[in-house]
């Protein structure tokens, strides 16, 4: 996600944009990015590589804040 | 001088810059992202385009190019580096130069005839301008909102490292209308507007670019 204090110039294109839609009383909308990545087996050194990975490359935190989760795939 | 200009899958402003170099009195050489050899070049343009379609993040993708490995170490070693336009969101993507590019506050594609102010003429690229000099070049971006946090900019405008700066209109809602910073040592030097396309007469856009490419050989001249 855009850090709290960038101005997210497409959170606000949305935002503009549901009032004509006839969408009321959302006051902000910040518009991010989810990766799903799949790994074989759930590790720790594997969730640290992950960790390292998002913060060099998925993310660039000079702009922006990341969560890595872990999810079970849908059977 | 030799001149080294990498050409990344997607760059499209490689060729211009080739060509401002040699009519710059230097001589250009083609450098290929994948390589790991910067070809003895004195220093090294990155041009603008759109690398890798702008995927994930302007620049984000080919700042892992192998070629940028040797550029990265170069010009922490003081390796004049150019970053015009998607060279310099490459460039903010490497963290040679602080902050970040973000989509245009209006979030149209912007082209237009830009008028700059050059306020830091002891840069590696330029310093064939005078201080505060005036120019007018094209300028053509989506993402070229210039973005930094409060301290990161105190520092750039204290150190004078704002090296050129948007006059009259502010295109992208670049913070203090910044158009371009240098690093520490000012051999770094990351600018959203194309002097590349404004070096000839015959194209219509004027000469004012024409410094950044021969500033370093007046540089070495005066050494």
């Amino acid at each position: 996600m855009p850090k709290p204090e960038i101005l997210d110039p497409q959170g606000k294109a949305v935002l503009g944009a549901l009032p004509r839609l006839g969408f009321t009383g959302v006051t902000e909308v910040r518009q991010g990015k989810r990766f799903e990545l799949e790994i074989p087996e759930i590790t720790d050194d594997a969730l640290a590589q992950i960790e390292k990975l998002a913060e060099t490359f998925l993310a660039n935190t000079v702009i922006e804040n990341f969560v890595v989760r872990v999810e079970e795939p849908a059977k | 001088m030799k001149i080294g200009v990498i050409t990344f899958p997607g760059t499209l402003d490689d060729v211009d810059a080739q060509r401002a170099v040699r009519v710059g009195g230097n001589e250009a050489v083609a450098l290929w992202h994948g390589d790991h050899d910067l070809q003895g070049v004195d220093a090294v343009i990155l041009p603008g385009g759109f690398s890798y379609g702008d995927y994930l993040r302007c620049g984000a993708i080919s700042r892992f190019a192998p070629i940028m490995t040797e550029v990265i170490e170069g010009a922490q070693k003081g390796l004049p580096v150019l970053g015009i336009c998607n060279g310099f969101q490459m460039l903010v993507e490497s963290h040679l130069l602080p902050g970040g590019l973000l989509r245009n506050d209006h979030l149209k594609f912007i082209c237009r005839d830009q008028k700059l102010r050059i306020e830091n003429n002891s840069t590696a690229w330029t310093s064939a301008f005078a201080k505060d000099q005036e120019i007018v070049v094209p300028l053509k971006n989506g993402e070229g909102q210039y973005v930094a946090d409060a301290d990161t900019i105190k520092r750039l405008e204290g150190e004078g490292r704002v090296v050129a700066r948007y006059l009259d209109v502010n295109p992208n809602g670049s913070v203090n209308d910044i158009a371009g910073i240098t690093n520490e040592a000012g051999n770094v030097v990351g600018l959203m507007p194309h002097p590349e396309h404004a070096v000839e007469t015959l194209t219509g856009s004027g000469i004012d670019g024409l410094g950044f490419f021969t500033s370093l050989a007046e540089k070495v001249l005066a050494r």
